[in-house]
């Protein structure tokens, strides 16, 4: 199915409901790993919107992106919580242990605030990380 | 066979709780995952026959099983952690198995919207307002209130919008409720749905939280004959702090920036898609089916303290030995909450700081451990409870570095609609890295076309006045309390940690005092 043929679908699938765009554009984003530009301008023409209305959007969530990166993916939770466990103290080791392959994102709050330092890969949490266990975590992701 | 009761919440998993369940399972014995008991240090918490055992790895499955285990907490009800709770919101924590409509109508679930659709929507709403419910999102607005006024607007649809974007540090109550005990919110979203004349309702939940998702999803397909005629679904955030704001929240539902919008129009009255629109926390929301229980809006307004009513899920988070969930009546101190209920830091190191109320909320000093959890008293301490989210800082923690992190923070997260926020918050990064560098003008300020900028350097009073003039602007002049409270952290910690902006503290507290915060 070409690219077109599938946003079709994702499209007409969300398209009767009460605010669709939220929902196609995390469908879009799960299938191709970006909202590019060709995305945008074929979500726009599906719910009559122009691509400057999409595109805003796109460009507002931290979760969307406009090009896709191949690179497995570790978010690390930088807020308060897991500031006062000692991420930070971590962060020198990670990024030695991601290096160009592994794409170290920051979030924050995972929601387990008591356990930290924590770091999500896909729907997967993990807690109460020191440098071993995250190194090791990056370097398998 | 031994039935053996793990979380199966997001937390437990998160710290083993899967393997765990898995190698029980190998050894013959029924597991159900039940929600977690908020005993979060003790994650995973392994129950047999009412008897706790935590926290537990594979390895420690057949110590536990033939009773010579050492993790052994005995009776998980009368650990002081749980019996000193007041348990409301969560009584069915640790107990029951999240989306068993059986368990949940076993444990007195749905009693509340049948006895809702009996004494019809006024009557709900008279409840509500009796019980004195706050909102628990950080505002605290009558919950009754903003449902009258939602009854009182005419309009042919109207929504339920149960706000699950939780993005504060240290607050998981929400999660909780959506991973433990789904129904109790969708309950109260049903009854809310009565009482306002909506039959449509949204969960907008954090993108964060996939696990609460998922149970959200499954929770919702099973009970929709239940709900009918009122119908419920999810909608996934997409990353963005500020959509937790309910103007902005509506803006994302309606596929749209999360820009926050200038109020009045009220959501109450013009919410989504332009309609009358209840937005609350889940808290709130799950706190209502208890309320409308036979006597239960009298019950929840014998407790708490002043206007502050009944219960709130506190979160004991950060650098703290006993962190979880812990329900209690208004009215506890914090000193309380971290040194008897918390057991002090987790590193065994004297507590520097304890920020409560997330992002926002002020640094308290240990000097101020007698302040009680009313929403009135921390207002009047410059604090806030915000979602009840508490981090503990030990005496290792650089207070200058959380205030920068504080604008940094709002930085990221700021909407943009307005100035003081969007560059207030990028300034401010910039001034305190320079009150703990130290840094001279820039080439750019010494132009000649730059005819209004000093061209001295500023000394480091100079910066911190700026700093606290900064904060000034933001407080007073943001639109919402992104750009509005972001200020309290970082005077807060001037104030009472000054020695970790500059060489010269006594500069930071006469900056303060000159003006005037
Ligand atoms: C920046 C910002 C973030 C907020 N985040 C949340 C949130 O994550 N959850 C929430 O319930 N309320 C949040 N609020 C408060 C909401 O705007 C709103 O007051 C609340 O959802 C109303 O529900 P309640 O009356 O039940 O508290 C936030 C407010 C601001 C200004
Ligand atoms: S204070 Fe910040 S987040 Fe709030 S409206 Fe202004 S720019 Fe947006
Ligand atoms: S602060 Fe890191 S998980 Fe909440």
């Amino acid at each position: 199915m070409s690219k077109e043929q599938r946003l079709g679908e994702i499209i007409a699938e969300h398209h009767g409901r009460e605010g669709p765009l939220m929902p196609i554009l995390h469908d879009v984003q799960a299938e191709f790993g970006c909202v590019d530009a060709e995305s945008e301008a074929i979500i726009a023409k599906g719910l009559n919107l122009s691509r400057a209305d999409v595109h805003g959007v796109v460009s507002f969530y931290h979760d969307f992106h406009t090009a896709a990166d191949q690179r497995p993916e570790v978010q690390i939770c930088r807020a308060e919580a897991c500031k006062a466990r000692g991420v930070e103290a971590l962060m020198t080791d990670a990024e030695a242990a991601a290096g160009e392959r592994v794409k170290l994102s920051t979030v924050y709050c995972l929601g387990l605030c008591s356990v930290g330092p924590n770091a999500r890969i896909g729907d997967d949490l993990h807690a109460r990380l020191d440098s071993t266990r995250l190194t090791k975590l990056i370097e398998s992701a | 066979m031994t039935l053996v009761k793990i979380s199966d919440d997001a937390l437990a998993r998160a710290c083993g709780a899967d393997a765990l369940a898995a190698a029980f399972e190998k050894k013959g014995c029924e597991v159900h995952r039940v929600s977690s008991w908020g005993m979060q240090w003790l994650e995973p918490l392994v129950e047999i026959d009412g008897k706790g055992f935590g926290p537990a790895t594979a390895d420690d499955v057949d110590a536990i099983l033939d009773g010579s285990s050492d993790l052994a907490i005995g009776a998980i009800e009368d650990h002081p952690f749980i019996a000193s709770q007041q348990r409301l919101t969560f009584a069915r924590a640790g107990k029951t198995r999240p989306t068993s409509l059986e368990d949940y109508a076993a444990t007195g679930g749905w009693s509340g919207l049948k006895r809702a659709r009996e004494i019809g929507a006024e009557q709900i709403v008279e409840e509500v307002l009796h019980s004195g419910l706050r909102g628990r999102g950080g505002a605290g607005f009558p919950a009754g209130i903003k449902w009258r006024t939602v009854a009182q607007t005419p309009g042919a649809q109207k929504y339920i919008v149960a706000n699950a974007d939780e993005g504060d540090s240290a607050t998981f109550a929400d999660r909780m409720v959506m991973e433990g005990d789904p129904y109790a919110l969708i309950e109260g979203m049903a009854i809310a749905g009565k009482a306002v004349g909506a039959s449509q309702g949204y969960v907008y939940l954090r993108s964060e939280y996939p696990d609460a998702i998922a149970k959200m999803n499954r929770a919702l397909e099973l009970c929709a004959d239940i709900i009918a005629p009122f119908k419920c679904e999810v909608r996934v955030g997409a990353g963005a702090y500020v959509c937790g704001e309910e103007t902005s929240l509506l803006n994302s539902l309606e596929g749209k920036r999360g820009e926050v919008r200038a109020k009045p129009p009220l959501p109450a009255i013009e919410g989504l898609f332009g309609r009358p629109t209840v937005v609350n926390n889940i808290l709130t929301l799950a706190a209502v089916p208890h309320i409308l229980g036979e006597g239960g809006a009298n019950d929840y307004e014998a407790l708490g303290m002043g206007r502050s009513k009944g219960t709130m899920p506190i979160q004991l988070a950060g650098n703290i030995k006993h962190g979880g969930l812990y329900e209690t009546a208004f009215g506890i101190t914090l000193g309380e909450l971290i040194n008897d209920i918390g057991g002090g830091t987790a590193s065994g190191r004297p507590v520097k700081a304890v920020q409560v109320g997330g992002p926002l909320g002020a640094y308290l000093h240990p000097d101020q451990f007698d302040i009680k959890f009313d929403y009135e008293e921390y207002t009047a301490s410059e604090a806030l409870i915000g979602h009840g989210g508490i981090t503990v800082f030990d005496d290792t923690a650089d207070m200058g570095g959380m205030a920068r992190f504080a604008m940094e923070f709002c930085a990221a997260e700021s909407c943009g609609k307005c100035t003081p926020c969007r560059i207030g918050s990028v300034r401010g990064v910039e001034i305190i890295d320079r009150m703990r560098e130290g840094r001279s003008r820039g080439t750019l300020e010494r132009q000649p076309q730059m005819h209004n900028t000093p061209k001295q350097d500023r000394s480091a009073e100079d910066e911190v006045v700026l700093l606290a003039d900064l904060c000034d602007v933001m407080k007073s002049s943001s639109l919402c309390a992104l750009g509005g409270f972001t200020p309290y952290p970082v005077v807060s910690a001037m104030r009472y940690w000054p020695e970790d902006f500059s060489d010269d503290p006594e500069s930071v507290t006469r900056a303060l005092e000159r003006i005037g915060t």
